[in-house]
């Protein structure tokens, strides 16, 4: 026999309550408070939009018509049946340019949100576990980066160490930890208390390994549904940097460059406004699907039932 | 000695904004034998919880000391609990909250289990260790959400049985559980001391339950033990008024109905803590002795901090024992 | 003389996620001008849902049958207008919690008032007037001042004094408990059962007292009942239906709690737990769980028949049970 209660026990309303509350996970599957995220046609566009643009990324020199770097004669083409989406002033074919911006933006944004939540998910970690002095320290180097505007500061530092994509990367790193290290912090401290932690050290469990095993996995939650709203973040400063001539160096085919190209002269808007239009998808999209994660994860902040 | 634990004079102090210092514990004694269950009771607010804490090692005391075997028990901090400390453990009160419900069982008792007890017979460990409180095996495998409270609870002993303490400090340990888990939780915990020869403080706010298990009785009131005494003799004979009230506060099942004794008055808060005797704004018998701090009297085999007790100062007509 | 609420065969069924659930089953209480009487269980038998129901705070979907007669009114075929009428002045309710049952921004005053001003049309000097009565009544020390506070400057006792004056202020003929003393200490538990006892003799008030603590159903009531899985397993006079159990459920939760006799082991669990609604077995309810189980048990759930003075008895067995009580 594998039953494993001994005895026949009833649903127990406590046992349900923390059933809900606990395995966040499972609430991707809707639960009881929701739909499942296949349900909800906007995060479902969402899904679609970033799965589209992940495969044109993937397969982008399969797909892109032209070479992105390729120049030509036809400068300022407006678009048509040979170019789509027209030609920039070196005549190279925006189409491909936006698709092969995908193979840069995308992961890009993707190192520098894993960074800044791996950076500051751990100083998170350290100041609520440790507390009093270091937390302090922390806290107030949180707060440090917290009173300038993030364009600003990630400008400077990238002006400092030199433009390019890997001080831009670094530069926008610097800039978004702290929003997961207070995250992951207040997660711990409000679970420093709790019996199940207090428990594990009294049986011997060393510091590292309770931090591993029982306070990581239990306050990471919010931190992921962060950093999912931050990837349409992190693609947009990338984009702003790159604009604004720090990011990735010419000719190199970023959106950001792209928009600040065409924006010199508006009368060819197809310069501007498809790169424009992939970075606003691409934007949104990570913002639907971070919103629809945290309504799952967080029931707090769901909207009406 | 050959007390498993030895608590002297122990003092918790809390700091609250705005509110100055708090005293939770104002100077407890208590010794824990091993084989010997010693019940603490108190009504909440009493600091029987932070006495527990405290003894553990989970907070600090602020004066007096706590000793597990003749060692001093040093508080958690970030370092590992040391290994002469490890035979100390306890069981909390709320079932729901003192599992990771994120680790499989299995893994959690694993936690406790030697280091020196390696490969297969790890896995063995967990199976006995499950044996030993009424769960199946495989158990191992599930997360804490999969069993009721009762069931739970019965997985939090296996878990602080499982680097073979010597010491168990259970803290309201069936308090959140129904009728029918209480026995068996209570039952259980008894059986494993009697069995294992374990020490165990079992700290509770119903006194029947205490009187039901326990050897010897603990009553706590503000801080302080007001009375200590064998069980039976407390409950037959109690020398503290406050014990007294205690006990006639208990419901009891009868042919018809009879209410409960009351007490007049409230707790006060500790952090304006009557002066004297810390009952004396409550108690029936209050007389002049009763503003200077009671003694704790040793009588025979028990001690109780009251006036009454003192044959020197007690009124001639002492209220019928 | 008919009875204060008359309770007859009520049976009530909850929407559940696979479809309706039956949670009460077969019901009949009653409860007579200024009687105290005692409902005991453990969580989940349906004895807070008995209380919501003749309340009408039942949730939406849920199907109600039988009979409910409060001072001769059909509670069952209110409308909210008749509804608002009974909870305004016939019958009142106190909970467990009494931190959520009242308003934590409000003061006590104005959670006392706002009734009587607004129900009872009494201008404000008659309603503070009265309130000041109400406190005094439960013994609140310094009612005046009492008024001022707000609910988190009161302790838990006192809180649940303060709901208790509340429910008393639209003078309610009824007033239902629901484990008002469960969070409570034992000294506090004590002068909150002294009060609704003294409220009882004083004024004729009914209380109907929901509790799983068989030693305050035995201090407290005259009469009780005794619910298990959604059914009145046993009925009587208090005193007799504790001392002298005949259904096998009310012996085993009386060997369950401790009574004092100090011998390890003497705290006897039952097996396993309740059914779950819907699930209960086609039989007896307790029969999974019954020492005394014979196959007949398992037909169907036994009627509650009557057995001796004033008692009743759903059980076919009628076993001998030994009982220790103190």
């Amino acid at each position: 026999m594998t039953m494993i209660a001994p005895d026949p026990v009833a649903p127990d309303p406590k046992v349900e309550r923390a059933l809900t509350r606990r395995r966040w996970l499972g609430r991707l599957r809707g639960g009881q408070t929701g739909r499942p995220i296949w349900r909800q046609p906007i995060a479902v566009a969402a899904l679609v939009i970033l799965g589209g643009w992940l495969l044109l990324a993937l397969f982008a020199p399969l797909i892109a018509p032209y070479d992105p770097l390729a120049q030509s004669p036809e400068a300022y083409a407006p678009p048509s049946a040979t170019h789509w989406f027209g030609t920039d002033s070196l005549g190279r074919d925006i189409l491909s340019r936006v698709i092969h911006g995908a193979r840069l933006s995308i992961p890009l944004a993707l190192a520098i949100v894993s960074l800044a939540l791996l950076v500051g998910g751990l100083l998170g970690l350290i100041a609520g576990y440790l507390g009093r002095f270091v937390d302090e320290a922390l806290m107030r180097l949180t707060d440090l980066v917290f009173a300038f505007p993030q364009i600003i500061l990630a400008m400077a530092v990238t002006a400092a160490f030199g433009p390019n994509t890997r001080n831009a990367v670094l530069a926008l790193v610097i800039v978004s930890w702290p929003v997961y290290a207070r995250v992951i912090r207040s997660a711990v401290l409000s679970m420093r208390g709790d019996d199940y932690l207090s428990a594990a050290r009294l049986l011997g469990v060393g510091p590292v390994r309770a931090l591993r095993r029982d306070v990581l996995p239990n306050s990471i939650g919010p931190a992921i549904v962060l950093a999912t709203l931050e990837l349409g973040n992190a693609v947009l400063l990338l984009a702003a940097l790159s604009f604004l001539g720090l990011g990735p160096r010419p000719p190199a085919a970023e959106w950001g460059s792209m928009v600040a190209l065409g924006s010199q002269d508006l009368s060819m808007w197809w310069v501007s406004v498809f790169p424009g239009l992939a970075i606003l998808t691409v934007v949104m999209a990570f913002n639907v699907l971070g919103d629809a994660l945290r309504d799952r994860l967080d029931p707090r902040y769901a909207k009406g039932r | 000695m050959t007390d498993l634990l030895r608590i002297t004079d122990v003092e918790v102090e809390y700091r609250f904004r705005g509110r100055g210092r708090v005293r939770a514990v104002a100077g407890v004694s208590l010794d824990v034998a091993p084989g010997q269950i010693v019940g603490l009771v108190g009504e909440s607010g009493c600091g029987k919880s932070s006495l527990a804490r405290a003894a553990v090692g989970l907070t600090a005391p602020s004066a007096g000391e706590v000793r597990y075997a003749g060692r001093p028990v040093t508080p958690l901090g970030w370092r590992r609990r040391p290994g002469a400390e490890i035979g100390l453990q306890m069981v909390f009160q709320n079932p729901y909250a003192s599992l990771n419900p994120r680790r499989t069982i299995g893994a959690q008792l694993l936690d406790g289990v030697a280091e020196t007890v390696t490969g297969a017979a790890r896995r063995d460990r967990v199976g006995e260790l499950l044996d030993r409180v009424g769960m199946p095996a495989a158990a191992a495998d599930r997360y804490p959400h999969q069993f009721s409270g009762g069931q739970r609870q019965r997985l939090a002993i296996a878990r602080a049985l499982a680097p073979q303490p010597k010491m168990i400090i259970a803290d309201e340990p069936v308090t959140a559980l129904d009728a029918s888990s209480q026995a068996q939780v209570v039952n259980l915990l008894v059986g494993l001391v009697r069995d294992l020869d374990m020490g165990m403080l079992f700290i509770s706010h119903d006194l029947a339950l205490v009187h039901e298990i326990a050897d010897v009785t603990a009553v706590m009131y503000l801080g302080r033990i007001v009375e200590t005494a064998p069980t039976r003799e407390l409950w037959r004979d109690p020398r503290h008024p406050y014990t007294r009230a205690l006990i006639d506060a208990v419901p009891q099942i009868g042919p018809t109905p009879r209410l409960p004794g009351t007490l007049a008055g409230e707790v006060p808060d500790p952090a304006n803590a009557p002066t004297g005797c810390r009952f004396r704004p409550r108690c029936p018998h209050a007389f002049a002795p009763c503003g200077d701090q009671p003694p704790t009297l040793q009588l025979g085999g028990r001690s109780a901090a009251c006036w009454l007790n003192d044959p020197t100062v007690a009124p001639a007509a002492v209220p019928a024992h | 003389m008919a009875p204060l609420l008359d309770v007859d065969s009520l049976a009530v069924t909850l929407p559940g996620p696979r479809g309706p659930l039956p949670i009460l089953h077969d019901v009949s209480l009653t409860v007579d001008e200024g009687e105290l009487v005692g409902i005991a269980g453990e969580s989940g038998c349906g004895k807070s849902l008995t209380a919501q129901t003749l309340l009408g705070l039942l949730p939406p979907g849920a199907t109600v049958t039988g009979s409910a007669r409060f001072a001769g009114t059909d509670l069952l075929g209110l409308d909210n207008r008749g509804w608002r009428r009974v909870r305004g002045g016939g019958i009142a309710m106190v909970f467990q919690d009494s931190t959520a049952a009242l308003h934590p921004m409000l003061t006590i005053g104005r959670q006392l008032t706002e009734h009587m001003r607004v129900h009872l049309r009494m201008d404000r000097r008659a309603a503070n007037r009265r309130a000041v009565e109400l406190l005094d009544q439960v013994r609140i020390p310094d009612p005046e001042r009492a008024m001022r506070a707000y609910p988190h400057q009161f302790s838990g006792g006192m809180r649940q004094r303060a709901a208790i004056a509340i429910a008393l202020a639209a003078r309610p003929r009824l007033l239902i408990a629901d484990e008002p003393t469960t969070a409570l200490d034992v000294t506090v538990q004590a002068g909150i059962l002294a009060l609704l006892d003294r409220l009882r003799a004083e004024t004729g008030l009914a209380v109907a007292f929901i509790t799983h603590d068989l030693g305050v159903l035995s201090a407290l009531t005259t009469r009780g009942y005794i619910f298990y899985a959604g059914r009145v397993v046993e009925t009587g006079p208090t005193g007799a239906l504790l001392t002298a159990p005949t259904h096998p459920y009310t012996a085993a939760l009386l060997g369950a709690r401790p009574h004092g006799t100090q011998a390890v082991g003497t705290l006897r669990p039952i097996p396993g737990g309740p059914p779950a609604p819907g699930e209960a077995p086609p039989g007896c309810p307790f029969q999974p769980r019954c020492g005394y189980a014979q196959p007949s048990c398992g037909t169907a759930p036994p009627p509650l028949a009557p057995a001796g003075a004033d008692r009743s008895v759903a059980c076919v067995v009628r076993p001998h049970l030994e009982v220790a009580t103190r």
